[in-house]
């Protein structure tokens, strides 16, 4: 790769315009919360109150514990089924049928959402007048709903990493007589971990932020962090809900970055490995 | 290639694999789309679930099958459904160009950095995009404000002498679109720029083509997938947006998905909110299948050993 150039003005500009276009917002979050004043948009002095009150709020802790474990459940279920997915669309390439299931994988990531969750919704009605299950909406119907948006997600980062990586490894392993299945969780599995662990990251992330398709999936006794926060920021700005964004924002950073710099260091100790090697081989 | 002759003698193992996330989105995503289209020829109805059903068995074992296309017929021919389709079209488009405009410059100055700072840039402007797209949305809400600190910081400089209306109209609903797609435009273009050779940029300029030059004859061409991807990207689900018309969009501003959550949740009207899902879904086959090809073409692409 011989790209590197010196950028010319106009596109360092453009890059520090876009940084501050995408972080003012972020930070004006930040700084608000800590604003003594109920009023969010008058500085009233450095208080940290609201994060006491938020801290108090039941119904936003309890919406916490729910959205976390229906965090937890879609991601696991999201990564077992996109990984398949994502493995199948890079190494089956065509079979009878391939078409639409490529096609079903993507259109989730893209259809608005007003349209999957009532659309998801009227089939839980369907079976439900049909065979008596799902007796009730809530955590499962979310689950499902969730699971099926981020395991297309899941799909897209496996199957790329899949197409990525010499699949003479796989090869080799087949020569040696090893059986389908042990070659696919002896070699392929190690090698697509790292794509394995962002879809779950990025799937964690997906269902704790959804609040359209959970809207129509949710019963009355199933109430998720966005919906709480939706129903709070409609009414107007919310100090709690600044502490609450502040909180999200830190855990969130210190994540990816430490996810980053995790990512960065194993890719380092791969290429000297590799070196390493390459060196031996062509020594010996 | 030989693994794939594996996969093929195994045809039974092979079949089971396949079908089991291919069973999931058959029954979770495909059918419902027929459920929907099936229900959108239902009436509003007083009973649980709202709508009538379609078939009934008479006594005597005569069997009615009622179609409804009212709900249609209504959409049709009053024409508030007509402009806020078409409205909704538009904001989508709006907001796919200005991503692209934006997004572009930002996407190709990443790629052209040295592999050591571009993961820092990406990962820049990437974190926003991990955190919540409701709090982000809820941010602006207070920068936009009358009193808020756009206005209060423009007021203070002396640069205005009455607060500026940036909030609940058009300006602060493109805005905020904008920003929130932003990087699904960005990540997309820079997958593909950051692949492009840099030495036909070095050979065009050997050849005495200026950057202007260079740039629109190789590296637009050569990213044109990536636009096309982005734009698919941003435009498709910018169509249905809910929230952000609901949180910063004015009183007067129309999109079709807060249409359809108005017609779910406020009237209750199921086979309403059916038929107007059902119409956007024709809208937006055009886009979706672009995008399908377009996928499939890069799958058929890569990984060709």
């Amino acid at each position: 790769m011989t790209n590197q150039q010196k950028l010319s003005p106009f596109l360092k500009g453009m890059l520090l315009l876009g940084l501050l276009f995408l972080y003012i917002p972020i930070v004006s979050l930040i700084v608000y919360s800590f604003n003594d004043s109920k009023l969010v948009t008058v500085w009233g002095g450095f208080s940290t109150k609201w994060y006491a009150s938020l801290f108090q709020n039941e119904q936003i802790i309890s919406a916490v514990e729910l959205s976390v474990q229906i965090a937890l459940a879609s991601a696991t279920a999201a990564v077992t089924l996109g990984t398949i997915a994502g493995f199948v669309l890079a190494r089956f390439k065509r079979f009878p049928g391939s078409s639409l299931f490529a096609g079903m994988m993507t259109a989730p990531m893209v259809m608005p959402e007003v349209i999957t969750g009532l659309s998801m919704l009227l089939l839980f009605i369907s079976m439900q007048q049909l065979i008596g299950v799902p007796a009730e909406r809530g955590f499962f119907t979310i689950w499902v709903g969730h699971t099926t948006l981020c395991m297309a997600y899941v799909s897209v980062v496996v199957r790329s990493r899949l197409l990525e990586i010499d699949q003479s490894l796989e090869d080799a392993a087949m020569d040696l007589g090893a059986r389908p299945l042990k070659i696919f969780f002896v070699i392929t599995l190690p090698l697509v971990a790292q794509a394995i662990a962002s879809g779950f990251l990025l799937s964690v992330t997906l269902s704790l932020d959804d609040l359209v398709m959970t809207a129509f999936l949710s019963g009355p006794g199933s109430t998720t962090l966005p919906q709480v926060i939706f129903s709070k920021v409609r009414l107007g700005l919310n100090p709690e809900i600044n502490a609450l964004a502040s909180i999200t924002v830190l855990v969130v950073g210190v994540l990816v970055i430490v996810a980053n710099y995790l990512m960065l260091n194993s890719q380092r100790k791969r290429e000297r490995a590799l070196a390493a090697a390459m060196r031996e081989s062509s020594a010996g | 290639m030989n693994i794939q002759r594996l996969f093929k003698r195994l045809k039974p193992g092979r079949g089971t694999v396949i079908s089991i996330p291919y069973f999931w989105l058959l029954l979770f995503f495909l059918v419902p789309f027929f459920i929907v289209l099936k229900i959108s020829f239902a009436e509003q109805d007083l009973a649980i679930p709202p709508f009538t059903s379609l078939m009934n068995l008479e006594e005597g074992g005569l069997l009615h099958l009622t179609l409804n296309l009212g709900n249609f017929d209504f959409i049709l021919s009053d024409d508030f459904y007509a402009k806020t389709y078409l409205s909704s079209l538009q904001t989508a488009l709006f907001t796919t160009l200005m991503c692209l405009l934006l997004g572009y410059p930002i996407a190709y100055a990443i790629a052209r950095t040295d592999p050591a700072r571009r993961n820092v840039l990406l990962m820049l402007v990437m974190l926003p995009f991990w955190t919540s797209f409701l709090l982000r949305v809820y941010a602006w809400m207070g920068l936009l404000n009358e009193n808020g600190l756009i206005n209060s910081f423009l007021l203070a400089i002396g640069l205005i002498n009455e607060p500026l209306m940036l909030f609940h109209n058009d300006f602060s609903l493109y805005l905020v679109m904008v920003y929130a797609y932003l990087p699904f435009m960005i990540l997309p273009l820079f997958s593909h720029l950051v692949k492009m050779d840099g030495r036909l940029l070095e050979a065009a300029s050997d050849l005495g083509a200026g950057p202007i030059k260079a740039f629109l004859t190789i590296t637009l061409p050569l990213s044109k997938n990536g636009i096309i991807a982005g734009s698919m990207m941003v435009f498709i689900p910018a169509v249905g947006e809910f929230v952000i018309p609901e949180l910063v969009g004015g009183p007067d501003t129309l999109m079709i998905g807060k249409v359809l959550w108005n017609e779910f949740f406020d009237n209750n009207n199921w086979p309403m909110a059916a038929a107007v899902a059902t119409v956007m879904v024709l809208l937006l086959i055009v886009p979706i299948a672009f995008l399908h090809r377009f996928e499939t073409r890069q799958l058929e692409g890569k990984g060709n050993d």
